[in-house]
């Protein structure tokens, strides 16, 4: 390395604008840099991608309770005729957080978990590319799920809940139908949380396109990783179309503006196209990570490659095109006229065909395979066979006439809840089985995941399987009661039993989650090895749980299922044959020589500051004024923090580059702090911090 | 060390580093991200300008519209400065890459100040378009002439705001040429909102209303 090499040392983070060398380990005078990967603390101030990604996995988890105790008060209130156990008002509130809460603060944060602890690992990276405002999307959604959800319990029980619905149709969100501060809440909340996913689905784009491993080119990288990148995308395009929806919508309700006053000319449609638009690509941000899933567990339990790689791959990617030219579907009843609705029935047929593709290729993947029917499989399977009633009962949607008698009754909620429940959220559950040895170090116990998923998947058909006879017979979605002369009973009683089973198997998948962690621990935590499930995907060559470099040394890609050929090899009869054990391909996690990004305070900062803002924005404008002080003034602590923390000894240096572990030219130099620390400091400066480290020893 | 960060240190040799550090697409990891977060930008200036066409004929008889408050040719001039502007950032950008320092700082203060020309004569309008009785909350038109137009003014004051962090990062001594393309990602970011103005300005004043 020469001296000039290291004398120009690129931007960290460009987007945060990175300063010079003059303010280096104490930013703005304040702070310290937080040290260490050791106690709760360094949980709220790590830019660990793995750490970032339990978080949001164990957030989801908190928010589908709170989701599905609002499901399970729908189904009392909806058990008998007549219902009494909640009211109209605080029913609208219920069903709207509901649904607000598993779209928004479930899956999707689910999803995100999967792609931040995964796409580094199955890319071959050391983390994302830009680490800090990894941690930033975390607190940031966070904040805008902890915003949305106070919106039940301030000023009296759902008596602030939004209530207009998930899509919250104006002018009926409008201050003259919603008075309340629930849809104040709804679109602030919502902002951030989109904010949230933006600035993570750049990062993840950013990580899958630069930050490949060698030899990972675009055709070696698992199909989950394309699912998850082509999600990114997704994100990427449809948040700003909801941003401006719900910037306009807000402007009407809190400044008066016109868009979707109807007295002054405004045309509702206006937000069913944006809101559509918005909302077609999200189905979809929403089922395609469980997509990339299902086709990591199958090939393993199948111990079949993956059938059809690339037609998976192009089948993912045509749904992302094709999923942007469907919307109007969910329009069909509001007049937008015999052309419409005719195009967008023909593409809503179309988009089938991918969708066709990828269970037939599973379906294949299966076909001679010699199955092992492990809890991750189970759900595998679950996935598709569940997503194929929801997606044949999405194709009837596509038929006009038809879809006119079935908008906005039990049939459509049938619908979605097959293709999100039992596609989505099976999915992701089975990659919590599958994946849960990789980040924490041990199996969930089989016994209790088997019970555990038969529970959830009978209960999950006696609830929604029963709505489709209720929406062919009439009953209308988004009702508080129903009389007992029309003939809903008996299927809505059954339904609410349904709920209250799938409860009590998402009840057995946390009390497998307690038990296995407490058997683990009284057992003296074995190890369970880096590869439990003799999978293929990169993230399975390096130790469980991952190290905090993830791999001991860049790996050298030369194929597609790289570990698994690994590991095995064909023999002069075509027959499969162990080539090598896997202690000996994995990485051991032993390396401790590795560059990795330091901690920061900023990030969670910067999310209290964006909590500030919401608040301050539905209350009172002096307080967010407030708070976007706090906020630039925390963006350029954050800005003339180095992204690396030079003081920092060991693991935490100063280069934030993926590619340099295990590197000898870049980190066998003589080493040591004064080594590490002079790349973007001036000598005077790199002799001041030995000074402090001296001082602090 | 203070030697090698002379004028030969150029942006070329930026490159050659920023490939040393092996990002897949020879892109580095921030420029990158700002083209996609551009590529966003895209859509959200697509949504408002698609609720500025959507609503702007949707105004009374009587209603204050489009034909009764712009002056183009007020307009137009404070479109050219912003044009102009994009031009004077050509220039900070090449003359950061030549380790021109002073140059530099030269052009960013310039930048800056066309931007910020361009936004004052911004809230000149508003306050001209508010004395001549549109207000935000008047009718269609103007509500979604104020969103459309402000969210843009927005964008550029955020841009002038990272020029004038840069110039003062150039003042303090930690903007040298081997930042040089954080002036340029900055600068993309500047031809961007240029760009949507260009878009903007045909749509919403030159098209017949």
């Amino acid at each position: 390395m020469t001296i000039t090499d290291r004398t120009i040392t690129a931007p960290e983070e460009t987007l945060a604008l990175p300063a010079g060398p003059t303010i280096a380990h104490r930013p703005l005078g304040v702070f310290t840099r937080p040290q260490g990967s050791e106690g709760w603390t360094s949980w709220l101030f790590t830019v660990d991608h793995k750490r970032i990604g339990i978080m949001y996995g164990a957030a989801a988890l908190f928010f589908f309770l709170v989701g599905g105790a609002e499901a399970l008060f729908i189904r009392l209130q909806l058990a008998t005729p007549n219902g009494s156990v909640i009211g109209a008002g605080t029913y609208n509130g219920v069903f709207t957080m509901h649904g607000v809460t598993m779209v928004f603060l479930v899956i999707m944060p689910m999803a995100a978990a999967f792609a931040n602890y995964l796409l580094p690992l199955q890319v071959g990276a050391r983390d994302v590319a830009f680490p800090r405002l990894n941690a930033f999307s975390f607190w940031c959604f966070l904040a805008g799920g902890l915003l949305l959800t106070s919106s039940v319990l301030i000023g009296g029980w759902f008596q602030n809940a939004p209530d207009g619905g998930w899509f919250a149709y104006a002018p009926n969100t409008g201050l003259l139908f919603s008075p309340s501060k629930g849809i104040d809440f709804y679109a602030v909340g919502l902002q951030i949380l989109g904010v949230a996913s933006l600035v993570s689905a750049i990062n993840l784009i950013v990580t899958v396109l630069n930050m490949r491993t060698k030899g990972m080119s675009f055709f070696r990288m698992p199909v989950l990783t394309w699912m998850l990148l082509i999600t990114q995308f997704l994100l990427l395009f449809a948040l700003p179309v909801i941003t401006v929806a719900l910037f306009l919508l807000m402007f009407d309700r809190l400044w008066d503006a016109n868009f979707f006053n109807v007295e002054a000319g405004a045309d509702p449609l206006l937000w069913q196209h944006l809101f559509w638009i918005f909302g077609h690509p999200e189905v979809y941000i929403l089922i395609l990570p469980a997509f990339g899933i299902v086709s990591e567990i199958i090939p393993t339990f199948a111990r079949k490659p993956l059938f059809g790689y690339h037609f998976m791959v192009a089948s993912g990617i045509a749904i992302g095109f094709m999923g942007w030219g469907v919307w109007a579907h969910h329009m069909f009843t509001s007049g937008v006229g015999p052309l419409s609705v005719a195009a967008f029935s023909v593409s809503t047929m179309f988009i089938a065909v991918p969708t066709g593709v990828k269970i037939l290729n599973w379906l294949a993947t299966m076909y001679r395979g010699r199955l092992r029917f492990t809890t991750p499989m189970l759900y595998a399977v679950g996935v598709v066979s569940m997503f194929t009633i929801g997606g044949l009962s999405g194709v009837t949607h596509s038929i006009a006439p038809s879809d006119t008698q079935q908008t906005d009754t039990y049939y459509i909620v049938a619908h979605f809840h097959y293709v999100i429940f039992g596609g989505a959220l099976l999915g992701l559950f089975g990659g919590f089985y599958f994946w849960w040895p990789k980040a924490f170090g041990y199996k969930l116990s089989e016994a209790w995941g088997k019970a555990s998923f038969w529970v959830m998947l009978i209960g999950f058909n006696f609830t929604f399987g029963p709505m489709h006879i209720l929406g062919l017979q009439g009953m209308s979605r988004r009702i508080a009661t129903y009389r007992g002369d029309e003939g809903f009973a008996f299927w809505n009683m059954v339904a609410t039993i349904g709920a209250f089973v799938i409860a009590v198997g998402v009840a057995m998948f946390f009390w497998n989650v307690y038990v296995s962690t407490r058997n683990w621990r009284r057992a003296g935590r074995p190890d369970v090895g880096p590869d439990p499930w003799d999978a293929r995907g990169l993230e399975w060559m390096t130790a469980s749980p991952v190290p905090e470099h993830n791999f001991d040394e860049d790996i050298q890609v030369d194929r597609l299922d790289h570990f698994w050929h690994r590991k095995y090899g064909v023999d002069e009869n075509h027959r499969v044959v162990r080539a090598a054990p896997t202690s000996e391909v994995a990485h051991d996690g032993s390396n401790t020589n590795v560059h990795l990004p330091s901690p920061s305070y900023w990030p969670i900062v910067l999310g209290g500051g964006i909590l500030l803002v919401g608040y301050g924005i539905i209350y009172n404008l002096w307080l967010a004024a407030a708070g976007l002080v706090f906020l630039v003034a925390s963006i350029y602590g954050w800005i003339l923090e180095p992204a690396d923390d030079p003081d920092a000894a060991g693991h935490h240096d100063d280069h934030d580059d993926g590619d340099d572990h295990g590197d000898p030219d870049s980190n066998g130099g003589p080493s040591g702090n004064g080594e590490s620390a002079s790349a973007e400091e001036p000598e005077s400066e790199s002799a001041e911090t030995e000074e402090e480290a001296a001082t602090i020893g | 060390m203070a030697d090698t960060m002379t004028s030969e240190t150029t942006a070329a040799e930026a490159a050659t580093h920023a490939e040393g550090h092996h990002t897949s697409t020879g892109i580095s990891n921030e420029k990158l991200a700002m083209w996609v977060f551009l590529g966003s930008e895209c859509l959200l200036f697509g949504g408002l300008i698609s609720t500025y066409m959507f609503n702007k004929g949707r105004i009374g008889p009587d209603d204050v519209g489009p034909d009764d408050v712009f002056d183009i040719p007020f307009t137009s001039v404070s479109s050219f400065v912003l044009l102009m502007s994009s031009l004077t950032m050509v220039f900070a950008v090449s003359s950061i890459a030549r380790g021109d320092l002073r140059g530099n700082r030269i052009w960013l203060a310039t930048t800056a100040a066309l931007g910020a020309t361009f936004v004052a004569g911004q809230v000149y309008e508003f306050t001209a378009f508010y004395s001549e009785g549109l207000g935000f909350t008047t009718n269609l038109f103007g509500s979604a002439f104020y969103a459309l137009t402000g969210f843009h003014g927005a964008h550029v004051t955020i841009g002038i705001i990272m020029l004038m962090s840069l110039y003062v990062m150039s003042v303090r001594g930690n903007l040298g040429p081997e930042r040089a393309e954080t002036v340029e990602i900055i600068g993309l970011y500047w031809h961007f909102v240029d760009i949507v103005w260009i878009v903007i300005f045909t749509i919403v004043y030159l098209f017949p209303q």
